[in-house]
């Protein structure tokens, strides 16, 4: 194999180890956990799954794509209610799933052609997301009432939707999840998410959204419409952040203008930054580990677990601003460094290519 | 003067007339005129501040027009936006290389594959013939490598979109004289495997005079004077043009 074609393969397939890895241990935390939690353990770690596909959805679409969205919780929010408008109505999950996926994202189309295609500078790309977050969430709030209602649903505003059917079998309404399905399916769910979006990272399309991220500018001259990309990465963004509503909607049972609230957009927000910003086992990893803070800490009810998170966000920022998975990695790195040094290199000193390279 | 004085015999690639653009209301370029053919390799001379960048700037849509008319095999791109331009066939390595630092040589030089018809493949194992200092770096990232050798990547990078035209910006800017060499014969080897049109903005006159066919020279935003590259090469000549050597 040449060098040329060595490097290829590398590039290619360099990854592949630690995306088997992580996939590995989903599947194995997916079939092993039911074998040994009660279903009330289950039910609590269900809720870490949901918000694991939910963090997935802000770091690709900050982390990865570039975009200052502070509002995806608007789109969770989309999902959850598009979800439990459809399956009351219908009587059947099997539609209201990819209802459910696909509403939050034609909004976003639409959001984000008036954002990327008017040109909006990152700044405002955030404060209009966050804006249009919190419009929802009045919106809903404020639908109380009969008269505020989709086929038989009524919206119920404060309140919101309860005693929201679960998933069911597909095309099968007679058949719907206990509590270990809906695990099954949320663990499904985030395991799809999750090769979906390394699969995208993979792609040309991947690369160019990075690019984007990287410069712009450079992207453009190069012949990329920058809008285009990051219209669709924020489309993708918000079908994930809606597959995260529906399931949430699933965990919960019924369905209030909370999802679309502020916290919850922040959550996701310092979920990757906890995790680590441009990593996708960092959301995952920032989510499991916040929310099961939050769970905690709001059981023993000792701290408001609003200002648990803040402490948490400050003390990210100024201590570890890169996150967990990127100072986990450099530690590795350094690790390996150290033993290669102690070993003895075959090379001499001045052959370290980095050094070679630096003018 | 125009510059349209020589090769007026072959088909004009790239012509640009009265063109002004500047920065805010400060006036750069001044109603510049003059036309590339295809094939020709062009360089633009003059001292800092002269306009040399902000007439590339202005080519590539970088900077908006404030008067003239920008035409690409005799389509007028004067509105086009950057992207669009780039479409056209216009490539363009800007001063300071622009690489992207945190990807790899091999997925910068697929980035640029993107106007490239051909498979991905063939392109970069066509390109790094011309290039083969970035064969050993192809798994390293963009921005661990030498000032040179990020040029050379860009070069190579911008070449994979398959341009009609390539607009190079100082490319020896803070470059180790090796690479420059390099370059130089990369870039005479590339121009005649694909007949490609090069407009060359450099300050460095060995480098300029050893690529260019025909120099323009650029004062105060206009083209002043057209010299050849033997001119280019003589310190006494050169002096009376541009008061440099």
């Amino acid at each position: 194999m040449t060098s040329h074609s060595l490097g290829r393969f590398l590039d290619q397939y360099g990854g592949a180890g630690s995306f088997l890895s992580v996939c590995l241990l989903l599947i194995l935390v997916m079939f092993g956990l039911p074998l040994f939690v009660s279903t009330f353990g289950l039910l609590q770690v269900t809720i870490l799954a949901v918000m694991s596909i939910f963090a997935l959805s802000q770091g690709f679409v900050w982390g990865f794509a570039g975009i200052m969205s502070f509002g995806q919780a608007g789109f969770l929010g989309l999902g959850a209610y598009a979800y439990a408008v459809a399956v009351i109505n219908y009587g059947d999950s099997t539609l209201a799933v990819p209802i459910s996926i696909i509403l939050p994202m034609l909004f976003a189309a639409v959001m984000g052609y008036f954002m990327f295609y008017g040109r909006i500078s990152d700044a405002y790309v955030g404060v209009i997301t966050l804006t249009v977050s919190v419009i929802l969430f009045q919106l809903i709030n404020s639908t109380s009432g009969s008269q505020y209602r989709i086929g038989v649903v009524e919206l119920g505003g404060f309140n919101g939707i309860p005693a929201i059917p679960p998933l069911n079998l597909i095309g099968d309404p007679s058949r719907p999840l206990d509590q270990t399905g809906i695990w099954y399916a949320t663990m499904g769910g985030l395991l799809l998410v999750y090769s979906l979006l390394r699969f995208i990272l993979m792609s040309r399309f991947g690369r160019v959204v990075v690019a984007i991220r990287e410069n712009e500018t450079r992207a453009q001259l190069i012949g990329y419409d920058p809008r285009l990309f990051k219209l669709l990465a924020f489309v993708i963004g918000a079908g994930i952040a809606g597959l995260a509503g529906c399931l949430y909607v699933n965990w919960a049972g019924y369905i209030s203008p909370g999802v679309f609230a502020l916290t919850m957009s922040a959550q996701a927000i310092i979920f990757v930054l906890v995790g680590g910003l441009g990593t996708l086992l960092g959301p995952i990893l920032g989510a499991v580990l916040i929310q099961w803070l939050i769970n905690t800490i709001g059981d023993q009810g000792t701290v408001d677990p609003g200002l648990g998170l803040g402490i948490i966000l400050v003390a990210f920022v100024l201590l570890f601003p890169k996150g967990i998975v990127p100072l986990v990695q450099a530690a590795i790195q350094q690790a390996l460094t150290l033993r290669k040094r102690n070993v003895g290199s075959p090379l001499p000193v001045d052959a370290d290519p980095l050094q070679s390279g630096a003018e | 003067m125009n510059g349209e004085n020589c090769f007026a015999d072959q088909a004009k690639l790239l012509r640009v007339t009265n063109l002004r653009s500047g920065y805010g209301r400060i006036p750069i370029v001044n109603g510049l005129s003059f036309s590339v053919g295809e094939g020709e390799l062009v360089g633009i001379l003059g001292h800092n501040g002269m306009g040399k960048t902000t007439l590339l700037r202005t080519l590539m849509g970088y900077l908006p027009t404030s008067g003239g008319r920008i035409e690409m095999s005799g389509m007028d791109i004067t509105q086009r936006s950057t992207t669009q331009r780039a479409r056209a066939g216009i490539g363009y390595v800007p001063q300071g290389r622009e690489v992207f630092p945190g990807l790899s040589v091999l997925e910068n030089l697929r980035m640029g594959c993107f106007l490239n018809a051909e498979p991905e493949n063939k392109v970069i194992d066509e390109i790094l013939t011309f290039f083969p200092r970035l064969k050993a770096y192809l798994g390293r990232i963009g921005g661990a490598l030498s000032g040179g050798e990020q040029q050379l990547l860009a070069l190579a990078r911008c070449m994979c979109g398959a341009p009609r035209i390539v607009l190079l910006d100082e490319p020896t800017e803070g470059i180790q004289p090796s690479i420059i060499e390099e370059m130089i014969s990369t870039l005479r080897d590339i121009g005649k495997a694909r007949n490609l049109t090069i407009l060359l903005v450099e300050q460095n006159l060995n480098f300029l005079s050893a690529l260019s066919q025909r120099i323009l020279v650029l004062q105060k935003g206009m083209i002043t004077s057209e010299i050849s590259a033997e001119t280019a090469r003589d310190p006494a000549l050169i002096h009376d043009f541009v008061g440099m050597a």
